[in-house]
């Protein structure tokens, strides 16, 4: 570890920082109906949609028929994707005259984009043509985006008001995180990368001659407006296979920052935006505070181990001083490669400029971790923010009871209904995760995609389990994961990672927002205080923590045992 | 002051050793269900004992070690049940000396509202509605009303007040509970509860925990342990498809012993205990609540509604200064005032002798009074003459017309004396000898003396005091900014009570008030916890939510801090509980994999000696805590009003970082002893 590369990231959060408040705000005034400096020139196309589609937005939902909502368009945008993927030679765009997608990828691809996990089994820029690209994987990344923001917005009216029944509108509140957040940054941060060098153009791929006469195919296509919704709506699906650690994709230093900055700015300033909602700007702030404890923690482990790197190697002549630097790009170095595996996996991003595979057992042990902590660092736009509401709630449950009141969290009772959707939604992680992982373990053909011997072999079965179910998208590399077993139980664990825990979160909207906002005194149990931050890390690593600590024993934590021990495999 | 009944000894035999049995009985699976921990805990105890029976018969795998976790688990399990039954056990024993009273009891049925003529039948077939006659020496057969007749009443079998009370037809008095006994005289009563469901049956039935309903938050709390239980069960089993891809066959035994130190088994064996205990607490106070959710809600009251009189106040009006006007020093008027007031047997006149005497020092006189004019309607004074002096007391135009003073006469200093004692709130009496003007009493109602700390203390709660009273305004204030109060109501109705607590209730507030009269029954229902008076009208008592046999108003301040004791003690160990499963892990994990990877022994922190006695210690540790943790269950964590913050901090650094350290101590501990005595 160096001071210049604790200098970088403590400037990368410091610009977030800085940036959370006056995002945060217009966030704030943009769900909360309110006019802003876009509505002119917005409001006109916002009203047209709702004419268009028969959208009355004065008309409110309660949480039944807004959790119907969101599961009819998503259902709608799978079933859409699908016939793109599967119909993709017909389609136009198509330069590079790309077949058809097979069916358990398309089926493993439409899941992932509508779930907002963007898991790749496919080369995108081998796999999908320009026209799937654009009208298909984009479109999702925005509205899968929106809809996790809309999630989290409904819970957010539901802390707010008090013994209301309706919890908002998703069709407005899917048009106006998109048109007012998602697509005006989408535009500004696409437009810098371009202006930082990365391609956008149409265009084929261009074959290129190399110095010793071979031949290149050098891929190209609107790869700057991909990454920018990539980033913005923590999808994290590249244009190219190894994504943000290909050189067009994320060509400098400068377009690395922006990436980590754009990916983790929206998402934090949501938190934000709750706070200012629910008319308790000190409780945004105290979870941002136990977001960056923990983000800061899991890069300062990252690059510890990635810089301590690997005695095996070092007794093998190794020069010591670079630390570990396989799978880790030139141009960013280790402090920068920790800091975006931390936050694409606390975050529900995905995109990597490294290969996590190719970390140490530790620097692997933390990305995998984060995800399996349910993605609340401060997570994927909209899922971040409901699931550490989920996390809050637990938290206030357990050691609410211990100022000798029954459990509230801002003014609203945790009663019996809230925990028995909050367990049901917590129970979806380690099901998801240890199920499908324990059975793919034990059988031979979904062993045979496993690339690595011991126990690297079983975190990749693991890691894979754990981004599908997170809905984070990051690989860790090694595991074929384009068969069809893995396409469709990776299809199968993203759906119930996103959909069988954001209805149980719209259940406890729809009971919260009925209840009577009781006001606090001096007998309340107090969340946004310092002890409060410390209690909501501790719950979130032990809850968490207990959950996954005999699989990751087996995993990632033997590895790095063994490492310094200097056993292979 | 009523005596409370004193909590039995934690080591009581007579309660320990029939809660063995019932801890025994309580195995039933049937009965378990109820409690889904430990029935999980239960089934692999089951589980364990099979497969360690097949080792033992086969002579495969390691019985010895297989039938020491099978004992544990089911150590584990029977701590659990003896737990809830040393707490149902306690309940018991003061649901047995009520019953007693109640037992063979006979009721002598009125054939007719009007005669005296009665037929004897067992108290258990009346029916309500039916008129019974008890006289003196009888026991009152059932719950009812006294229709006909006044009778003093022995509550004490009730109460534990010995001290006999009068219950007469009409008005708030009227009231009376089977099983208590009429001492003289007699009375006719309507019988208002159908046996069984009387009062008693009522308290019997709470406190023995048979028909305990789970509260709401109770309920709350077996749905989030059920929850973990299940993602451990997930966690633990597809553990056994990990370690076959590394190599590594878990047996049934550990796997069990794993799955069982992790589900929360502390807080579960402990949860009904706590809840009966909490219940058990509020009756030795004297206090019966007519269910747990109510004691649940007194731990969340914001707001408590307090009469003035008796709860904050005395109750009647006190002299507490002498104000003389010029020429006249404070002991003259203070002589003058005793000497007015010897004959006067009231509680004012009381007070005014007790000032005088007391703080004032003057000696009782001894001399002849001449003649005691007492207080009339129509005078509104008193006083007495005595050789040559006539001396009067009484209210200040009525002085002022006995003394023949005209109103442009009156002194300034007398004048603003009075004015003084009314802007304060208090009484003003005026004292005069003859025609001759002494001075002014201040009577005021004096608050009781260390009630300003107890509100104090409740606001550090976060709990809103408010004062309700029939006196003006100006009064109240007064008594409301002395006593400390956060609100008042004055010139309170019980329409007024009840649109308050309405008002309260619509922010979200939780609201706790007591009450005796029949008026007070729609606020009492209305509110959240409503605390009616033993000695209330059967009204109040019906439409309270708990009754206090003492008829105490300052009681709703234990009452909260009971409620806020119970929730806090589920609290604590649920947190303690989760805690200890760090320490588990770290002692068992590298154990089950020790030989796949022996680089995993770096988790060993605790370093325990074998993988074998690794295991064992934490199932040891884990069944040993629950019986650790019984007498804290039932005592209670110690409640303070400091506020949350401060409970908070406190709670978390004793249950939680103490739940994550003390493990590691304790399973190390037994480790040792494992090892020193050979048992794996």
């Amino acid at each position: 570890m160096s001071i210049i590369g604790w200098l970088q990231i403590s400037l990368l959060f410091l610009a977030v920082l800085v940036a959370i408040k006056p995002l945060g705000l217009y966030m704030a005034k943009v769900f909360s109906g309110e006019r802003t400096f876009l509505s002119p020139v917005l409001s006109p196309v916002e009203r047209g949609f709702y004419a268009l589609a028969g959208v009355d937005p004065a008309k409110e939902q309660g949480w039944r028929s807004y959790a119907l909502a969101m599961l009819a368009f998503s259902a709608v945008g799978f079933a859409a994707l699908y016939a793109i993927l599967r119909l993709q030679a017909y389609l136009p765009l198509n330069p590079q005259g790309f077949g058809n997608v097979p069916p358990d990828l398309a089926f493993n691809t439409a899941v992932s984009f509508v779930t907002n996990t963007n898991w790749q089994n496919y080369g995108g820029e081998t796999t999908m043509s320009h026209f799937s690209q654009m009208a298909g994987l984009t479109v999702q990344n925005f509205v899968s985006a929106a809809t996790g923001i809309g999630i989290a917005v409904a819970i957010t009216r539901a802390f707010a008001r008090s013994a209301a029944s309706t919890i908002g509108n998703f069709w407005v509140d899917l048009t106006r995180s998109t048109l007012y957040v998602l697509l005006p940054l989408a535009v500004v941060v696409a437009l810098a990368f371009v202006a930082m060098g990365v391609p956008q153009t149409l265009d084929a791929a261009v074959t290129a001659s190399t110095i010793e006469g071979a031949q290149q195919t050098i891929a190209l296509g609107p790869v700057a407006s991909q990454e920018a919704i990539k980033q913005l709506g923590t999808n994290g699906g590249g244009f190219f296979n190894v994504n943000a650690a290909h050189p067009f994709e994320n060509p400098t230093a400068l377009t690395n920052y922006l990436n980590i900055f754009a990916m983790l700015s929206v998402s934090s300033a949501l938190v934000y935006a709750f706070g200012q909602m629910v008319g308790e700007r000190r409780q945004g702030w105290a979870f941002i505070a136990a977001i960056a404890i923990l983000l800061i923690a899991g890069v300062g482990v990252i690059y510890w181990a990635e810089t301590y790197g690997n005695p095996i190697l070092t007794s093998l002549g190794l020069d010591p001083a670079f630390g570990n630097m396989e799978g880790k790009e030139v141009r960013f170095g280790q402090a920068m490669t920790a800091t975006y595996a931390t936050v694409t996996t606390g975050l529900s991003d995905g995109g990597v400029n490294g290969m996590h595979g190719s970390f140490t057992g530790m620097g692997g042990f933390v990305p995998m971790f984060l995800i399996q902590l349910g993605e609340v660092l401060p997570g994927g736009v909209g899922s971040g923010l409901y699931g550490l509401l989920v996390f809050a709630i637990l938290s206030v449950f357990v050691a609410g009871l211990m100022v000798g009141r029954t459990p509230e969290f801002l003014g609203k009772k945790i009663e019996g209904r809230e925990m028995k959707f909050a367990v049901l939604a917590i129970i979806i992680l380690p099901m998801a995760i240890l199920g499908f992982t324990a059975i793919s373990a034990m059988l031979p053909f979904a062993v045979a995609s496993v690339g690595t011997a011991g126990p690297h072999g079983l975190s990749e079965i693991l890691y894979a389990f754990t981004s599908a179910a997170g809905n984070n998208g990051s690989a860790f590399g090694g595991l074929t994961g384009n068969t069809p077993w893995y396409n469709t139980t990776l299809g199968i664990a993203m759906l119930l990672g996103r959909f069988a825990y954001a209805v149980p979160v719209l259940a406890i909207a729809g009971s919260l927002a009925t209840k009577v906002r009781v006001p606090a005194s001096k007998g309340t149990f107090p969340t946004d205080t310092p002890l409060f931050v410390g209690l909501l890390v501790g719950i979130i690593l032990i809850l968490g923590g207990l959950q996954f600590f005999p699989a990751l024993a087996l995993g990632p934590i033997v590895e790095q045992f063994a490492m310094l021990a200097g056993q292979t495999f | 002051m009523s005596k409370k009944h004193v909590a039995p000894s934690l080591l009581d035999p007579a309660i320990l050793l029939p809660a063995v049995k019932a801890a025994f009985v309580k195995l039933d699976p049937r009965q378990l269900m109820r409690n889904p921990v430990i029935f999980v805990t239960e089934v692999v105890a089951a589980l364990v004992t099979v497969f360690f029976i097949r080792d033992f018969v086969t002579g495969t795998g390691t019985p010895l070690f297989s039938g020491q976790i099978a004992i544990w688990l089911w150590f584990t399990v029977l701590f659990a049940t003896f737990a809830e039954a040393v707490a149902e056990g306690r309940g018991k024993a003061q649901a047995d000396s009520l019953r007693r009273t109640k037992s063979e009891l006979t009721a002598r049925r009125l054939v007719s509202a009007q005669g005296r003529d009665t037929q004897t039948i067992a108290a258990t077939s009346l029916k309500v509605g039916d008129l019974v006659l008890v006289e003196a020496g009888d026991l009152i057969p059932g719950d009812g009303e006294v229709v006909e007749g006044v009778a003093s009443v022995n509550e004490s079998a009730i109460t534990g007040e010995s001290a006999p009370v009068i219950r007469e037809s009409g008005g708030d008095r009227s009231a009376v509970t089977g099983g208590t006994q009429v001492i003289s005289d007699w009375i006719k009563v309507r019988i208002t509860v159908a046996p069984g469901s009387s009062f008693v049956d009522r308290m019997i039935a709470l406190i023995e925990g048979a028909q305990r309903q789970k509260t709401p938050n109770e309920i709350a709390l077996s749905i989030l342990l059920s929850g973990l239980t299940l993602i451990f069960l997930i966690a633990i089993v597809t553990l056994w498809g990990l370690a076959g891809y590394s190599g590594t066959v878990l047996s049934v035994t550990v796997l069990a012993a794993l799955l069982v130190t992790l589900i929360p088994t502390t807080i579960g064996g402990l949860l009904s205990a706590i809840g009966i205990a909490g219940m058990d607490r509020l009756v030795r106070f004297n206090v019966i609540a007519t269910s747990g959710r109510a004691v649940e809600a007194a731990g969340d009251v914001d707001t408590l509604l307090l009469d003035k009189t008796g709860t904050i106040t005395f109750g009647n009006r006190m002299a507490t200064d002498f104000l003389p006007v010029s020429g006249v020093s404070e002991t003259e008027l203070a002589n003058a005032a005793l000497l007015a007031s010897l004959a006067d047997e009231t509680p004012e006149g009381r007070s005014i002798v007790a000032l005088a005497t007391g703080e004032f020092g003057c000696l009782a006189p001894t001399m002849q009074v001449d003649a005691v004019v007492p207080f009339a309607a129509q005078t509104r004074l008193s006083g007495v003459d005595v050789l040559d002096r006539r001396l009067r007391k009484g209210a200040v135009d009525s002085v002022l017309k006995f003394a023949g003073v005209r109103d442009e006469n009156v002194p300034v200093e007398f004048r603003q004396a009075v004015d003084k004692v009314a802007r304060t709130g208090g009484t003003p009496l005026a004292v005069a000898d003859g025609n001759r003007l002494l001075g002014v009493i201040h009577l005021k109602d004096v608050v009781k003396p260390d009630i300003k700390e107890r509100f104090a203390a409740l606001r550090s709660m976060g709990i809103r005091t408010v004062m309700v009273t029939g006196d003006n305004p100006v009064t109240a204030a007064a008594i409301a900014s002395e006593a400390g109060v956060d609100d008042f109501l004055a010139e309170a109705t019980p329409e007024d009570k009840l649109a308050y607590i309405r008002k309260e209730q619509q922010g979200g507030r939780l609201i706790a008030m007591c009450g005796d009269g029949t008026n007070d029954a729609p606020a009492l229902a209305q509110a959240d916890v409503g605390v009616a008076m033993q000695t209330g009208t059967q009204a109040a008592r019906e439409a309270a939510n708990m009754v206090d046999l003492d008829s105490s108003p300052t009681k709703l301040i234990e009452i909260v801090e009971i409620g806020k004791q119970l929730l806090m003690t589920r609290g604590s160990l649920t947190t303690f509980s989760i805690a200890n499963d760090v320490a588990k892990y770290f002692a068992i994990i590298p154990a089950l994999f020790l030989a796949t990877y022996p680089a995993l022994g770096a988790l060993n922190i605790m370093g325990l000696a074998s993988p074998n006695s690794a295991i064992l210690s934490a199932v040891i540790f884990n069944a040993l805590i629950i019986i650790a943790l019984i007498p804290l269950a039932l005592r209670g964590v110690k409640y303070r009003p400091v506020g949350a913050a401060a409970l908070l901090r406190r709670n978390l650094f004793v249950y939680g970082l103490g739940g994550i350290l003390l493990p590691f101590v304790g399973i190390k501990l037994v480790d040792i002893a494992v090892n020193a005595l050979n048992l794996v």
